[in-house]
């Protein structure tokens, strides 16, 4: 049995997939929800690195290597400012963010 | 051929269960947990395809930085996470019924796709066999030629985060005595001592 390029995209697409369908489910919790974009971010890479590997393109993996910075920045950036939201409204809970509503 | 499936489905059913435990899991610790697991098992994925630098890299920045910053961040904040279970079912349907529609789509564009021959002919930077040159090297003959400048990029905006998530939750704390080394330094007799005449009998 051959694994070919539709396995990894398989994969790829279940794990995207659940991490949407994470954002909806836990729809209160904003830590879930950044880890559900990680998972997201994660289901492109595995795409990528599929192609790449098929179409015999090392591009691919370049762009891979600059998915995972960003991946890597927005993470730090977004506890960040979590972090500075619990400290000054004491709750993360995703209905208490509403100072910006107008 | 059969130990490389066998070995394919496992890191593929592990990556998808504890993908799967991440959003479904009671308490975040254990999905910060799981979604390390997630990624490890991708990082076989990756290998098995053969990109073994970016298998590496994902184990050393996701596993090594980013899953730890998240556990970090959930045991610091002090929050009832199981409040925000209040309605989860509440959610699922819709969730559940986009998930499925978004999974169908994916799989009609999976499982019909085509790539153009041509493509395969003639790729950008072809990857070397391995005997000629290691993953790691040919990936970095490319990165620091034909992609400096986004090699680059990627630095400025690691460097931007950097300092962005310094500046967001460095604070000053209030009423903490701190030494002040210059104030320290400028302190002169005039203004540390004083003399006074004390009346007799009164005090200060």
């Amino acid at each position: 049995m051959v694994i070919g390029l539709g396995h990894y995209l398989t994969v790829a697409a279940v794990l995207f997939t659940l991490g949407v369908f994470g954002i909806f489910l836990n729809r209160k919790n904003v830590i879930v929800i950044l880890m559900s974009i990680e998972l997201i971010l994660l289901a492109v890479n595995i795409n990528m690195v599929a192609f790449s590997t098929h179409l015999n393109d090392i591009v691919g993996q370049v762009f891979a290597l600059l998915i995972l910075t960003v991946a890597a920045a927005e993470a730090a950036i977004g506890l960040a400012i979590l972090v500075v939201f619990f400290r000054n409204r004491g709750s993360i809970a995703v209905e208490d963010i509403n100072t910006m509503k107008g | 051929m059969t130990v490389t499936a066998a070995f394919f489905y496992l890191f593929a059913t592990i990556t998808i269960a504890s993908g799967f435990m991440v959003i479904a899991s009671r308490n975040p610790v254990q999905s910060v947990l799981f979604l390390i697991l997630a990624f490890v098992n991708a990082a076989g994925l990756f290998l098995m395809m053969g990109a073994e630098f970016l298998a590496m890299i994902l184990v050393i920045v996701y596993v090594g930085a980013v899953a730890v910053l998240f556990l970090f961040v959930v045991m610091m904040l002090d929050v009832d996470f199981a409040a925000f279970r209040q309605g989860f079912l509440q959610y699922l349907p819709v969730g559940a019924l986009i998930g499925v529609v978004f999974l169908i789509e994916l799989f009609l564009v999976v499982g019909t796709y085509l790539v153009e021959p041509r493509l395969i002919r003639t790729p950008a930077v072809p990857i070397p066999p391995p005997d000629v040159m290691t993953n790691t090297e040919a990936l970095g003959m490319v990165l620091y030629t034909h992609y400096f400048y986004f090699f680059q990029a990627a630095g400025l905006i690691l460097l931007v985060a950097m300092i962005g998530a310094i500046v967001l939750t460095l604070r000053e704390r209030m009423g903490v005595r701190r030494q002040d080394i210059v104030k320290q330094n400028l302190r002169t007799r005039d203004t540390a001592i004083e003399v006074r005449k004390v009346p007799f009998r009164q005090g200060v």
